[in-house]
């Protein structure tokens, strides 16, 4: 790792005021950011430590809904007793992703922010990154692209958001709160992360400065769900497809539908298009397998990913029989 | 000189300094770490609370948990695999949880409590881990087996509180873990083994649920 300095801060006030400063990044528990800057990938100057912010609790809001602080571990996110009991998509999300030590230590923040695992970003050898170094094209276009993106990519750039968490977030419509140096704002995580267009360098629409302080979950019904994680091995790796289905039931009819799919674009994927066939209709394969279809409408995979357009089709069809109780 | 040091630093009591060199360099600690900061290397002091006891350095930040417990406190025993959070080598506890010391800056663990896999055994008596681990043969070459080890000893607290994992049936349902062998896989996939000794490693977790 290069030298840098370390700051650690006790206050929101002064994580503003330190990281606001050129150079400046805010340091989470680390779990990407330090694998990155051993790997020569981000080459901060300056540290400003927030894992010590008061920002961890997890705590119900007048609404009904949840707020879960920035600096909560995932671990204890997918603990909490409410998380299991009303938002189990998420619970179920943040267990399938990374080692129990890691979510020991990774932050819910952090976790947001974490970056793409595309081999040509994450290995400097590659001089073709647009996302580590922009301009200088993309190497997994004619690459080995087999872990890469189907829906939502750019000639810029084909790398997938790999966070579990992110997808179920996306799914439940939650809401990412920031403050800044321009005051606090919030952010509707459909529009937290962005698609790579021409500028794969930005993940998110966070601006230099800014501090995640919590997430927000509206108040929720969608009990019956269910998170599938695809991937190479059972355990410990990222999601090839991941599908976070939830279900609001009124009999046998579908009143609410929520899809989000990972592992196949640049940011969690919702298959706003699949959620609305659902609604006001009965729970039958024929229907899912429709609704599947839909999610994948104009996906573009490449030499290596084709299989992933029909993966994510019967990951959502058997995500959605899960969380209905069909299965 | 080396095994001197060593158990020096082991039976150090509180507050003693030590500098921002890695054990057995010549210069005195203290003097090392002026002259680095006179060089315009940054080094900053930490206390770390290491098997009960504290340890004062004064460290680069650069400098990651497990080399400061490797490199500075001399406690050789937690491992460096991969050195990036993949294989779980270098587990240890921190403040009771099980943690990967290599993606951790030693600095951000100021005041911490860390309990190494040197740290577990009472009284020469081994940890019921450590022994069902013995018992059941839950190693080859060994090299994972401190990480395997203080990933067990949480893994085994994490069940008795009732955590999910994610093949716990329904997350819905607070109630007891019950470690059957998927959970434990499941529980235990932070810890890789080369040798491929997991279906031991299985048995001697099981093994010492019932032990504890």
């Amino acid at each position: 790792m290069n030298s840098f300095s370390y700051v650690r801060v006790s206050d929101v006030e002064s994580a503003l005021r330190e990281g606001g400063a050129a150079g400046s990044r805010f340091l989470g528990a680390g779990t990407n950011l330090l694998d990155l800057m051993k790997g020569g990938v981000e080459q901060p100057r300056r540290l400003i430590d927030v894992t010590r912010l008061p920002l961890a609790a997890i705590e119900e809001l007048p609404d009904g809904g949840l707020r879960i602080g920035a600096m909560a571990a995932n671990s204890d996110a997918a603990n909490h007793q409410l998380v299991r009991a009303r938002y189990p998509l998420l619970s179920q999300a943040l267990l399938a992703g990374a080692s129990p030590q890691l979510r020991n230590m990774a932050t819910v923040g952090g976790n947001l922010l974490q970056r793409t695992r595309c081999y040509y970003f994450y290995d400097t050898a590659f001089g073709a990154c647009n996302k580590r170094n922009p301009g200088s094209g993309c190497a997994a276009l004619e690459g080995y692209n087999r872990i890469h993106a189907i829906l939502g990519a750019s000639p810029s750039c084909i790398a997938v958001h790999p966070s579990d968490m992110a997808v179920a977030l996306a799914a439940l419509d939650a809401t990412v709160r920031v403050h800044g140096p321009q005051g606090e704002r919030a952010i509707p995580m459909r529009e937290f992360h962005r698609l790579p267009g021409d500028t794969p360098q930005r993940d998110t629409n966070l601006e230099h400065g800014e501090l995640i302080t919590a997430v927000d979950l509206p108040a929720s019904q969608f009990t019956k769900a269910h998170y599938l994680k695809l991937r190479d091995r059972a355990s410990y790796a990222f999601a090839l497809v991941s599908v976070a289905a939830a279900l609001d039931m009124q009999g046998n009819r579908v009143r609410g539908a929520r899809i989000a799919l990972g592992g196949v674009a640049h940011k969690p994927w919702r298959a706003t298009q699949a959620e609305a066939l659902l609604i006001g209709s009965s729970l039958s394969t024929d229907l899912l397998r429709k609704a599947a279809a839909a999610a994948v409408e104009g996906a573009k995979p490449y030499r290596d990913n084709a299989f992933k357009v029909e993966l994510a089709q019967r990951a959502i069809v058997r995500a959605l029989q899960t969380a209905g109780g069909m299965a | 000189m080396d095994l001197s040091k060593r158990r020096f630093m082991q039976s150090a009591a509180a507050a003693a300094a030590y500098g921002a060199v890695p054990r057995g360099a010549a210069q005195t600690p203290v003097r090392e770490a002026a002259e680095r900061a006179a060089a315009g290397q940054h080094v900053q002091s930490v206390t770390l609370n290491v098997n009960g006891r504290p340890y004062v350095l004064a460290l680069e930040p650069r400098v990651t948990l497990l080399d400061a417990l490797r490199e500075y406190v001399g406690l050789t025993g937690t491992k460096k695999g991969c050195d990036r959070g993949q294989c779980g080598a270098c587990t240890v506890l921190a403040n009771g949880r099980r943690i990967n010391a290599c993606l951790s800056l030693a600095l951000a663990h100021e005041g911490d409590d860390i309990v190494t896999v040197e740290g577990l055994a009472r009284a020469g008596k081994l940890h019921a881990v450590q022994a069902a681990f013995v018992e059941h043969d839950g190693f080859q070459c060994g090299y994972c087996t401190p990480g395997q080890i203080c990933s067990a000893v949480a893994l085994l607290a994490e069940a008795a509180a009732g955590a999910p994992s994610a093949v716990t049936p329904d997350v819905r349902k607070l109630e007891p873990v019950r470690l059957t062998d998927d959970e434990i896989r499941e529980r235990m996939s932070g810890n890789i083994c080369r040798c491929g000794a997991y279906p031991n490693i299985v048995a001697a977790v099981k093994k010492a649920e019932g032990a504890a």
